[in-house]
């Protein structure tokens, strides 16, 4: 494998100043937020918006030269001039030159608005996933994946789009309403006002349109990202559907959502269809007056027939951008409405960030000391934590034990600051965690997590994610320690075996061995395994302990346990209960201390006796 | 101290180049995303799912004709109205009359306008549904070896995707039809209004197609690769958000975020070649149009000068000319939409196409509440991949009312020989009997009713706890899901949440903590109240106290049931009638604690092992152990 380079000359997408802009226009509405962030490209959007009034210009001289031609023609017939052909001739190369140049602005338009619009959702692609990637876990554990997707893929694009099909249509619209409004009443001001009678009435329904599809539009998305989690929960879930035979129960709940759902896109069929048709109809009814009142001025005669063409002509150029004015009132609701969800997201405040001034954390000693640390999860009714201290140094292992939802974890994703305290200290060697740099406290601290997530690539790349520059053998080292190497050779593909989502295709003990091995290749200087080998069999686990007691030598290691026997050589067992150390030494003080600690290894040890820890507890 | 310093994770060491050993996203290319635009396989399966609204299509395609007729008409009454005696002094008669048929020819318009796009939004709607319910009700039913290799985003991609663009082509080729009506209507048109005229102006068509000719090829490439670089930037995207906590634990943002953006800079790039190559077709569209234009200038004037064409005739003309490149142009737009939905066309008809290799035979019987919940295994070979067999000639028999546990080193295939009891998967040879019956022999849906599994993996859904625990049984009271909470030690800690049972879990219950997963995952598997209860380390992240609480609670709930418990803390299985132990796919031991203890075999190993009491600890560890014993 070689490295593959970035093999361009161009600077780095400089994330920070993308999000800076899209913080850029806090407190406005969204549809200004958008507008601002589009004009980041001004080269652009002007050429844009200037080919935009040059070709709808141009797309108005048109009837007038065609109503130039008619009359000419007509000149022609009743007088029979000399040099009529080329007369003629000159005007059809005039009306050529202007369809010429009209398609090559049109495309000047068409094509620097899409620019604009790709520009700008690449910009925001990367400002969105460098956000995502620093919001904190409290975030992330309260937004379900399918919804975050969703602002990133489709809020995106509706935002990305509205350039080209909002702004540029507003424009376009509003160049040839005025200019030909300008045109139409300078040339008769009654069949002027005539023909542009259905601007009040569509702008007024357009208004309308707008806020009844928002509205209608809200409720919809809400409804459709139900739908889609239940789609998604079911297929992530599967094995849990299967086993419990749930096929038709979960077809029913999606029936249900797919029903609600369904019901309210009607509605918005029905709210389309009759604001586009009332637009089309209040037009045309203004080319009947235009046609009636025309036709009879013309038989009054005080208007050329030219004259009356080029008037229709002008409406039937309107006749587009008239239907695409219902395309444009589609175009603001949706923007307004996925600007608002991916602005909220933009603004969104990391709750965990560096510190003003944080500087990189030094590892001198490698000391980890927690002092009074209190903690709570938003939301919940009682304390997680309820002032832990503890200290332990670089060689020792630290073993936590303690009932489910005791706080072990918890206290585990507080070292690299996965969350932040609401009261005392965690340090390392003396510095604070919330006062280091986030990468240097992360680089320092690797925790195999409880439940591993594995990326759907090549067992090689799994194991080296936390360091995709590590060399082979560091590799099947780290895989040789963790006691997957020799499962991993007698796979057909051996290291380049692609394991799947979650890594499905391998059993539970393989997964907690590979997310082992992806902490061993790092080097921190604090170790956690949390519960990390429950789904190991002691002789594998016991192989693995003694491989990885190389690693400890000179790091502090955690090891969160069910399993007394995972424990017995830490240096300091904690005991957790309700979020407080209740009983803490090594196994064998605990052991002679006859409390809780005991009472759990005597269960462990000697299944026939009955054992009841809380009266061992007193 | 060493640890910071000798960190290798060094970006520097290699100047702009990105790591050897990462990727974001697991894109598989799809071939041929634009190919052919018509496939009548493809297009037969997609009728079918419009076929129960073909009267609503008739209904919209007939007016859609109208529509077109009316879109053709109008130009022609308003030429008509200025021909006939609209000169000064001419008759009103005449006009009133043009007026008036104008009039009838926009209610017409909007009449038919307005049935057509409500009657194919709606439909093109509810075929979407229909076709993302067939769909999912086929996820339902196919083997779970396919959805083993399958990624939950590809399928939703199809779910929602595909979907979408089927509608979007549902859409648009009722409107497609119209177009092509106008252009034909337009062509008639334009030659019996002057057929001289007429060809001339028509002779500027063949030049597009020569045009389209040199312009199709690259643009269908150029297409292609912006459709496919989107789905990759997407597909990166969401991997970032499904695993970003362990991003953030192992700290490799930066290294994403470059990954990222070299895809996402990609898709600008071919997204704005899409764009040169979509629009450059406007200038030419627009050219033509003009040339046509200029040709009736310069000849119809001059027929007009002969004396040989009225002028009224012009006007139609250049009213048409300008009326008909507006249908091609759409019908360019169109053909590309055509070419997606017939992908994704394929791409549904692939998912309702998917073998469901386990199915009930015609004659499946179902299993009831009073079979005896015996299991047995005869000589079961089993495996994923053909070439690498995960169980070998594995014989065993649980009689009713047994409790038996199945240990073994991990990866011996524990856990799929319980997926087999459920007919997860097929057996490559042997049978799986449960109450006596070949699990082949039965209804799924019955077998799934009589065992109950808590899963090696808990996996909560969003929603209630007290939803989570129900699930599918509707008919357990809050009473029973209350009794099963309690069993299992839940109650205590649900207790305590905000509102209790009627806390909303978030996804896969990330706000519970592991351990709290699992124990409602486990009285999912109590209210379910199966005969036969199979527990795959169902207490593997629970401490001993509460799974001592646990398994006095089951003493009772699992009388008169068959229990299979896999674990790998022995004491877990204290309580077993027998135990089975595993080792690479083989059945190598069996009996009870003291019969496997006295062989002296694997478990006993295992089982000395876990007490760590400790014979085989390393001398090293005991010597550590003893000083500091003799230190305090
Ligand atoms: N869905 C799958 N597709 C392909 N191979 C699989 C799949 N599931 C498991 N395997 C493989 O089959 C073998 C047996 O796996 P199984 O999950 O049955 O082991 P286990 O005994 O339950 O192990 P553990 O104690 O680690 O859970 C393993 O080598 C595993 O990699
Ligand atoms: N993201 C979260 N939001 C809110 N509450 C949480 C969250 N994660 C955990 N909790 C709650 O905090 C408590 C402690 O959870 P924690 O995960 O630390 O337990 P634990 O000791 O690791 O348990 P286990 O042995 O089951 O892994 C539990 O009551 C749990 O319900
Ligand atoms: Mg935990
Ligand atoms: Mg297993």
């Amino acid at each position: 494998m070689t490295p593959h380079t970035a093999g361009r000359d161009r600077s780095r997408g400089d994330a920070g100043a993308h999000l800076a802009a899209a913080h850029a226009g806090k407190g406005q509405t969204a549809l200004v937020r958008i507008a601002i962030f589009s004009l980041r490209h001004p080269w652009q959007a002007s050429a844009a918006i200037l080919a935009t009034i040059i070709a709808s210009v141009l797309q108005l001289l048109i009837p007038r030269l065609l109503g130039h031609a008619v009359d000419q023609a007509q000149g022609i017939l009743a007088v029979g001039a000399p040099g009529a052909e080329q007369a003629l001739f000159w005007s059809a190369m005039t009306l050529l030159t202007v369809s010429v140049a009209r398609g090559v602005f049109t495309l000047i338009q068409n094509y620097f608005s899409e620019s604009v619009g790709h520009h700008v959702g690449y910009e925001l692609r990367l400002a969105f996933y460098d956000k995502v990637q620093k919001l904190s876990y409290s975030y992330h554990d309260k937004i379900h994946t399918g919804d975050l997707i969703t602002v990133g893929l489709l809020d995106l694009d509706g935002v990305r789009m509205f350039f080209a099909t909002g702004l540029i249509r507003v424009v376009l619209l509003s160049v040839l309403i005025g200019v030909g409004a300008y045109m139409l009443l300078t040339t008769d001001l009654l069949l002027g006002l005539l023909a542009l009678s259905f601007v009040p009435f569509v702008a007024w329904r357009s208004s309308v349109a707008q806020l009844t599809l928002r509205a209608t539009w809200i409720v919809l998305q809400q409804k459709l990202s139900g739908l889609t989690r239940v789609m998604e929960e079911n297929l992530g879930g599967i094995r849990v559907v299967r086993a419990f035979s749930g096929q038709k129960f979960e077809l029913d709940k999606f029936d249900a959502a797919s029903r609600e759902a369904l019901a309210l896109s009607h509605d918005r069929v029905d709210i389309r269809v009759r604001n586009t048709s009332a637009m089309t109809l209040s037009f045309f009814a203004a080319m009947g007056l235009v046609l009636w009142f025309g036709g009879l001025k013309v038989i009054a005669g005080e208007m050329s027939v030219g004259t009356l063409a080029s008037f229709l002509t002008f409406m039937t150029i309107l006749q587009m951008p008239v239907r695409q004015l219902g395309l444009m009132v589609n175009s603001f609701a949706r923007a307004s409405i996925c600007g608002d969800r991916l602005f909220a997201f933009f603004d969104e405040p990391l709750a965990i960030d560096d510190a003003p001034g944080a500087t990189d954390l030094v590892v001198t000693e490698g000391t980890l000391r927690f002092e009074d640390v209190h903690f709570t999860y938003p939301g919940a009714t009682h304390a997680t934590l309820d002032g832990v201290s503890f200290e332990a140094r670089a060689g020792q292992t630290i073993g936590i034990v303690g009932a489910p939802g005791a706080g072990k974890s918890t206290l585990a994703h507080l070292i690299p600051r996965f969350y932040d305290i609401d009261s005392g200290r965690i340090t390392i060697d003396g510095q604070d965690v919330s006062k280091v740099t986030l990468q240097s406290l992360r680089r320092a601290v690797a925790v195999v997590q409880q439940d591993s997530f594995l990326f759907t690539t090549t067992i090689e790349n799994n194991i080296a994610y936390g360091d995709p520059w590590s060399k082979e053998t560091k590799i099947e080292k780290a895989a040789e320690s963790a006691q997957l190497h020799n499962y991993i050779m007698g796979l057909p593909a051996g290291y380049d075996t692609v394991v799947g989502e979650r890594g499905i295709s391998l059993s539970g003990g393989q997964r907690q061995r590979l997310s082992i091995a992806r902490s061993l290749v790092l080097k921190p200087a604090v170790m956690v395994f949390d519960d990390s080998t429950a789904a190991i069999d002691a002789g594998t686990e016991h192989r693995i302990r003694s491989a990885i007691r190389r690693y400890a030598k000179d790091r502090v290691t955690l090891v969160i346990s069910h399993r007394l026997s995972s424990l017995l050589h830490a240096d300091t067992i904690l005991f957790l209960e309700n979020g407080k150390i209740v009983e803490q030494g090594t196994h064998e003080a605990l052991l002679a201390k006859g409390g809780r600690y005991r009472a759990l290894y005597d269960l462990q040890t000697r299944p026939a006796e009955d054992i009841d820890i809380g009266s061992a507890a007193q | 101290m060493t640890s910071i310093q000798d960190d290798d994770r060094d970006v520097a060491a290699f100047p702009g180049q990105r790591p050897p050993r990462a990727s974001v996203g697991s894109h598989r290319i799809e071939e041929e995303i634009f190919g052919k635009a018509y496939d009548p396989k493809t297009v037969r399966r997609i009728w079918a799912f419009v076929r129960p609204y073909r009267l609503r299509i008739y209904l919209s395609v007939a007016a859609v004709l109208v529509f077109t007729a009316t879109q053709l008409a109008i130009p022609l009454i308003i030429g008509r109205a200025i021909d006939s005696g609209m000169t000064q002094g001419g008759n009103s008669t005449n006009l009133l009359w043009a007026v008036a048929a104008f009039a009838v020819a926009v209610i017409l318009n909007f009449g038919a306008s307005f049935v057509q796009e409500t009657e194919v939004g709606k439909v093109a709607e509810h075929v979407l549904f229909d076709m993302r319910r067939a769909m999912f009700a086929q996820l339902q039913r196919v083997s779970l070896s396919f959805m083993d290799k399958t990624e939950v985003g590809r399928l939703m991609s199809r779910l929602q995707g595909d979907v979408n663009s089927m509608q979007e082509f549902l859409e648009t080729s009722v409107i497609s039809v119209g177009d092509m009506v106008l252009l034909v209507g337009i062509v008639v048109v334009l030659l019996t209004l002057d057929f001289r005229l007429g060809l001339l102006t028509l002779s500027t068509m063949p030049i597009l197609f020569v045009v389209r000719i040199f312009w199709l090829p690259p643009a269908k490439r150029a297409f292609w690769a912006a459709h496919e670089t989107n789905s990759i930037t997407a597909g990166a995207m969401a991997e970032g958000i499904n695993g970003v906590r362990t991003v953030q634990n192992l700290d490799r943002q930066k290294v994403n975020f470059d990954l990222f953006d070299d895809k996402a800079y990609a898709n600008l790039r071919t997204q704005l070649t899409g764009s040169r190559y979509a629009q450059v077709m406007v200038p030419i569209v627009d050219s033509l149009t003009g040339i046509a234009m200029a040709i009736v200038v310069v000849v119809g004037g001059s027929l007009v000068l002969n004396g040989s064409l009225e002028i009224g005739v012009i006007v139609a003309f250049l009213f048409y000319i300008q009326r008909f490149f507006d249908p091609i142009r759409s019908l360019t737009m169109q053909y590309s939409i055509m070419q997606r939905a017939m992908t994704s066309g394929r791409r549904i008809t692939e998912v309702l196409d998917i073998p469901t290799s386990i199915t009930d035979k015609p004659d499946a019987i179902s299993l009831t509440r009073d079979m005896d919940g015996s299991v047995e295994f005869r000589n079961v070979n089993f495996a994923y991949d053909p070439d690498r067999p995960v169980l070998r000639n594995v014989s065993f028999k649980v009689q009713p009312g047994e409790t038996v546990a199945l240990v073994g080193p991990t990866g011996s295939g524990k856990t799929s020989a319980m997926a087999l009891v459920h007919r997860f998967y097929e057996v490559q040879s042997g049978a799986v009997l449960v109450g006596g019956h070949d699990v082949r022999d039965v209804t799924q849906e019955s077998l799934g009713e009589q065992v109950a599994m808590v899963l090696q993996e808990a996996f909560l859904f969003t929603g209630s706890v007290f939803d989570n625990i129900r699930y599918n049984k509707t008919s357990a009271t809050r009473e029973d899901v209350i009794a099963a909470a309690t069993a299992v030690g839940a109650h205590e800690f649900i207790s305590r949440l905000p509102q209790g049972y009627d806390t909303i879990l978030e996804q896969r219950g990330s706000n519970l903590s592991v351990g709290q997963r699992q124990l409602l995952s486990f009285a999912r598997a109590l209210v379910a109240d199966a005969k036969i209860l199979v527990l795959d380390e169902a207490t593997a992240n629970i401490d001993s106290y509460t799974e001592r609480q646990i398994q006095k609670a089951l003493l009772i709930l699992l009388k008169g049931r068959t229990g299979m418990v896999i674990a790998h803390r022995l004491a877990t299985i204290r309580g077993a009638d027998r135990i089975i132990v595993l080792q690479n796919g083989e059945l190598i031991e069996t009996g009870n604690h003291d019969q496997l203890m006295a062989q002296g075999g694997l478990y006993a190993k295992l089982y000395n092992m876990n007490y760590a009491s400790f014979d085989d600890i390393p001398d090293e560890l005991v010597a550590q152990v003893n000083a500091r014993a003799a230190s305090t």
